[in-house]
């Protein structure tokens, strides 16, 4: 991923041009086909997305151009600026329990311990077995009347009533927190921790030999040192958490009455469900910025290694 | 020997314990669908039995799905449109990223920066004017959709993690292929590919992944029974209404969930060796 920063694709004037001309003739042959691609069914789609999004376009009819009409009534619609409120909620709090326990988890990952692959591999499944799979199976195990966790909980008498996990709108919320970090969890432990493995055995030998212990050389040796790896992870899982639309489709489809309502299925529910496309097209868009924050202090960041 | 007993207490404590209890949260969920697949109705639904074992296996809810549901041309269409589309985002990928870690041409900074960007676009950014667009191809309501639209998030992939591998093997092999006679094409295809192998296999088994897993398209685009994928077909198809069938959608869940739990397992080596070395050369 550092690759912009080492990148130096300069013409060498060294070189003949004859054999410039020719490499660079290759170079677009080879790079043409996806470039077409990306236009066509990405650049092109998000031009027509800010379009769409300046119309009041409904399903089946083109409608007209009303400016930024659709923007100025989200942001002075309650539901609209709820949905706001719960996005920054869930990306926040999953994005920080990932970072804390993927730190923790890679930490444990890195000892020597027999079958170390097995366990790694075991921990990565909830991130590689399909979401909306998985999912279903979290949509279970909260049912209101079967909840297996509830009867695990009650029966080591952690709680005295059952708590109703999809029912109400704290407890939602926490539902599809738990759920986004169960599912996030691996990919921020196997980058937390090939960060670890590259951090040399030496430095923390000269420590010990200074009579540093414990935590006391993770904060001083392994935080630092990780912390490029964390800035990196942490960028990529907020703009897909703050874009994330199955699990909470899937576990609360935004309810109860909207507590767990996000961008994307707010989007989803009023383009394709209600069929005001134009509006839902706005919607979408207001993840740009927060998309646009995330790529400058990657690009920043990136560059300034 | 009182010395050995502490570090046994103190590596109990400090390491198998918050480990198990990590394993645990990681994989009870799929030990509830694994139980859940093989129980009889009435004893899924009954609350007085211990509900975390099972005491009379049975295959009914399998039988059930594949006898009242189409899970077959489900798990085909899966299968279909991962492998297509894995296989054109590689072959595109290990173009453009052969070209990008390799040549010099004006514009390729930007090409890369540009792939970069696309690599980060969530695909709820643009599913609802991609959706028009599909169908003014005349692809919607068909697997193609999905087959064009997938390698847009899959070849940036590729081609990021396809350069990281190609910088890494050395310029000279392919330059002395090139003084032999072999032009660069064929320096590409048989010199550099080969010895990039790990870094392939890696990309195309996540790409497989990716797109056995993608949920936000596929339900956009596509609303006929017959053509759905995995992910998409169980959530909507076999939940009516507020009608849950928990034994055949666990059943059905687990058929989604082994094919690309059985690939990792072949490849698990290549997985996490490409996840903790090439994935964030960082």
């Amino acid at each position: 991923m550092a690759s912009v920063a080492e990148a130096k694709w300069l013409p060498q004037k060294t070189r003949g041009s004859r054999r410039i001309k020719s490499e660079s003739l290759t170079g677009y042959g080879l790079i043409s086909p996806a470039v077409f691609l990306m236009l066509l069914l990405l650049a092109y789609p998000f031009v027509l997305a800010v379009y769409i999004s300046l119309t009041d376009r409904v399903l089946g009819e083109p409608g007209k151009f009303i400016w930024f009409r659709n923007f100025i009534k989200l942001l002075q619609d309650s539901l609209f600026r709820q949905t706001v409120w719960n996005s920054f909620i869930y990306t926040a709090s999953t994005v920080f329990l990932k970072m804390v326990l993927g730190i923790i988890l890679a930490v444990l990952l890195n000892q020597e311990m027999r079958h170390r692959n097995l366990v790694r591999g075991a921990l990565l499944l909830p991130w590689i077995v399909p979401t909306s799979l998985s999912v279903l199976t979290w949509l279970w195990m909260f049912d209101s009347l079967f909840s297996v966790v509830n009867y695990i909980l009650l029966s080591l008498g952690l709680i005295s009533k059952k708590i109703p996990w999809l029912g109400d709108p704290f407890w939602a919320m926490v539902s599809v927190i738990t759920v986004n970090t169960w599912r996030g969890l691996p990919f921020f432990a196997i980058s937390f921790l090939a960060g670890l493995m590259t951090i040399p055995k030496e430095l923390y030998e000269a420590a010990e030999t200074d009579g540093a212990r414990g935590f006391r050389k993770f904060w001083h040796i392994t935080l630092p040192l990780l912390q490029p790896v964390i800035a990196v992870v942490v960028l990529f899982s907020t703009i897909w958490t703050f874009a994330d639309f199955q699990i909470v489709y899937l576990l609360t489809h935004g309810g109860p009455i909207n507590a767990t309502q996000i961008f994307a299925t707010m989007a989803y529910d009023v383009a394709l469900v209600a069929g005001r496309i134009g509006e839902g097209s706005a919607i979408s868009l207001f993840l740009f910025p927060a998309l646009l924050v995330v790529i400058i202090l990657m690009l920043r960041y990136l560059r300034r290694d | 020997m009182k010395r050995k007993t502490l570090r046994t207490v103190k590596r109990i404590l400090g390491l198998y314990l918050p480990l198990a209890a990590f394993l645990f949260f990681a994989l009870f969920p799929f030990y509830w669908m694994l139980i859940s697949s093989f129980k009889s109705n009435p004893e899924l639904y009954n609350l007085r039995t211990n509900r975390l074992w099972i005491k009379n296996p049975t295959l009914e809810q399998f039988q059930e799905l594949f006898k009242k549901t189409a899970i077959l041309h489900w798990l085909w269409n899966s299968f279909f449109v991962a492998f297509l589309t894995s296989f054109i985002s590689m072959t595109l990928g290990v173009m453009a990223g052969y070209a990008l870690a390799r040549l010099r041409f004006p514009g390729a900074q930007a090409f890369g920066l540009a792939t970069f960007i696309t690599y980060l676009v969530p695909t709820t950014l643009i599913f609802i004017p991609l959706a028009s667009v599909v169908q003014s191809l005349g692809l919607s309501n068909s697997i193609w959709s999905l087959a064009v639209t997938y390698p847009t998030f899959l070849i940036p992939f590729c081609t990021w993690m396809l350069i990281a591998y190609f910088k890494s093997i050395p310029k000279e092999m392919e330059e002395c292929a090139m003084i032999d006679g072999c032009s660069r094409i064929g320096a590409m295809i048989r010199i550099v590919l080969p010895m990039a192998i790990p870094g392939v296999v890696f990309s195309a088994m996540f790409s497989f992944t990716l797109s056995w897993n993608e949920f936000v398209y596929a339900l956009t685009f596509i609303s006929s029974t017959a053509h759905k994928t995995m992910s998409v077909a169980v959530p909507t198809e076999l939940i009516r209404g507020d009608a849950y069938f928990w034994g055949e959608l666990m059943a059905a869940s687990l058929l989604g969930s082994v094919p690309v739990a059985l690939l990792y397992s072949f490849f698990m080596d290549y997985f996490i060796s490409g996840l903790t070395s090439g994935a964030l050369k960082g």
